[in-house]
């Protein structure tokens, strides 16, 4: 890149809003789309072709409602809290390389990042919750903290044992690693790891529990908490939660894609790219969608005893069997 | 670049952790303590220290607040937000920090001024000399930690024995 | 303006120790207080990155990562020592926390 790097990271960050902003709207789209599909019915269809401008006229909708803060409710942290739920997301998605030379900030500690700001993610839902005065949103506080807490640990314990398959935390340096033939995707490296595949999977419902996604979307059960940790927002305070859940799926798929399906490397070893990680990272944003008009929401305490008692276990002991295989090997 | 990034986090940071002792709600404490925490962040990455500076926000932001702000939304602290601050201790409370910074004061005026030495607290370079030669506080540190746990589980419990 | 050095770092850190040391004497509910501690702590973390970057050594740094880690247990016993002591006493005021008797 021969620009000014002041000049480069603004565009990027340009661009990485834009990128944020149509995902979030055109994933909604493809949910409610996918939602009726699922369901044999079409989904939205009134405004635009196959209700492709039903974003659009959703966000019209949103942005020219009032926001209300409610009385009792502590104002500044209620203003903050859905902005401090988008703007890690953001954040998150710098040091993602979307392709080798596509990548906003390429540091040695990419891995970490990540979960460093999407653990503020959990901080803003709180927040959002106990700032609205409402106990359904505090019950759904209390949920996403005990929820997030329990599936950040088998999370790491994935994310370790992977670390110390590629040892580094540069997340180009570990798609670089998977160059060639898809078996040379962190996902396939049985080598190492045996059981990588069940880490994926692992990885992949700890993904969906942190994001808040159904079947384990405990913080706006509809069905019993109304809308949950949202349900004193209206207009686009509401609006900035919903955008946000879909950009940190797009981050949390992202991430999947680069640890585990080989990030930009193309699953025959030539021809590698950026549409090679959007087809990926697509593949998986349509699994999260399937899985939540799949399976039903789950109940609270099957949540954590999920977590504690099957998750985190079996994390423990492919991180165990990776150590014993590395030091074979 | 450098310097004045420095003073805009440090100033920030001071700014933030005053008012962590200055809010009434503890929770507005929290969230300005989460606030400074950043900053500090902020100046980890300005000392080269980038490995301490992403730790920083996981442990500090990810972990810590969240138990702290858990913690205050569930005890009911309404009746907290009443109360004033007496001049006894707010005075003497400033006495103490003031005749620290003086004492602080007198050690830095005849410091010499060193140029910043270029080592980068790079991952590799950190957990290199924390597996050599901080092996046995290492392995210490891990079960202080599992006495943490074992300690809260126990402390938690409904009926305190 | 004189170039930021190592005491600029020191008086810097030192001012958030006092913060801290004042909020711990001024604040009488037992999580501000707590909250100042860790005002405290992260002082020192300052201190010790500044002196590794000066000096150009790591130890501080490693000193710095045992310090996250002794905080961060310490803040979960402490939280659970407080929520214990609340459900006895109904109070985080450590005014009223003076008794020995459960």
């Amino acid at each position: 890149m021969d620009f000014p790097e002041p000049i480069r990271l603004l565009a990027f960050l340009l661009g990485m809003m834009a990128f944020v902003a149509v995902n979030a709207a055109y994933l909604v789209w493809a949910e409610r789309k996918g939602a009726g599909r699922f369901q044999r019915r079409p989904g939205p269809t009134e405004v635009g072709w196959a209700g492709l401008l039903q974003p659009v006229a959703d966000g019209i909708k949103l942005i020219s409602k009032q926001v209300i803060v409610p009385p009792g409710a502590d104002p500044i942290l209620f203003r903050v809290a859905p902005l401090l739920v988008m703007a890690p997301a953001m954040m998150t998605l710098a040091v993602i390389p979307f392709s080798e030379t596509l990548v906003g900030r390429d540091i040695n500690v990419g891995l970490v990042f990540v979960f460093a700001f999407g653990a503020i993610n959990v901080m803003a839902i709180m927040m959002g919750g106990w700032a609205s005065r409402n106990k359904y949103a505090i019950i759904s506080a209390a949920r996403v903290v005990s929820q997030d807490v329990a599936y950040e640990i088998p999370m790491l314990l994935v994310v370790i044992t992977l670390l110390m398959v590629t040892g580094t935390m540069n997340l180009n340096e570990i798609v670089q690693q998977q160059a060639g033939w898809f078996w040379h995707w962190n996902l396939f490296r049985l080598d190492v790891n045996p059981l990588m595949p069940v880490t994926f999977i692992i990885f992949f419902i700890c993904m969906l529990a942190e994001t808040n996604r159904a079947p384990f979307d405990m913080a706006e059960a509809e069905s019993e908490l109304v809308a949950g940790a949202f349900t004193e927002y209206a207009g686009m305070g509401f609006g900035v939660f919903f955008m946000a859940e879909y950009a940190n799926i797009v981050v949390g798929c992202s991430l999947a894609t680069v640890l585990f399906l080989g990030g930009w490397q193309s699953p025959f070893g030539v021809g590698s790219g950026v549409i090679w990680f959007l087809l990926k990272m697509y593949a998986l944003v349509f699994t999260v969608i399937w899985v939540r008009w799949t399976f039903p929401r789950t109940q609270f305490y099957s949540l954590l005893n999920l977590s504690w008692k099957i998750l985190i276990p079996i994390s423990m002991v492919t991180l165990v069997l990776t150590c014993i295989l590395l030091k074979l090997t | 670049m450098h310097d004045q990034l420095f003073w805009f986090f440090s100033i920030a940071m001071l700014l933030s952790g005053l008012l962590v002792i200055l809010s009434r709600n503890p929770v507005n404490s929290a969230m300005f303590l989460v606030v400074a925490m950043c900053f500090m962040a902020g100046l980890f990455v300005l000392l080269e220290a980038h490995f301490l500076a992403i730790i920083q926000i996981l442990v500090y932001a990810g972990a810590v607040m969240v138990l702290f702000l858990f913690v205050i939304m569930f005890l009911d602290l309404k009746a907290e937000r009443r109360r004033r601050f007496r001049i006894l201790t707010f005075g003497g409370g400033i006495i103490v920090a003031a005749a620290f910074m003086v004492k602080v004061h007198d050690v830095v005026e005849d410091m010499p001024l060193v140029a910043a030495k270029g080592v980068a607290g790079t991952t590799e370079a950190v957990g290199r000399l924390l597996f050599t030669r901080y092996l046995l506080p290492f392995e210490v540190a891990s079960l202080l930690l599992l006495v943490a746990v074992v300690g809260v589980v126990l402390l938690s419990k409904r009926d305190l024995k | 303006m004189i170039p930021v050095v190592l005491p600029h770092y020191l008086v810097v850190s030192a001012a958030l120790f006092s913060l801290g040391l004042a909020g711990v004497i001024i604040r009488r509910n037992a999580l501000v207080i707590f909250m100042s501690l860790e005002l405290m702590l992260n002082a020192a973390n300052l201190a010790l990155a500044a002196f590794s970057r000066y000096n150009g050594s790591l130890h501080g740094h490693v000193l710095v990562f045992f310090i996250i880690t002794v905080a961060a247990a310490e803040v979960a016993v402490g939280l659970a020592i407080i929520v214990a002591l609340f459900r006895r006493r109904k109070s985080v005021n450590v005014d009223e926390l003076t008794s020995m008797r459960l």
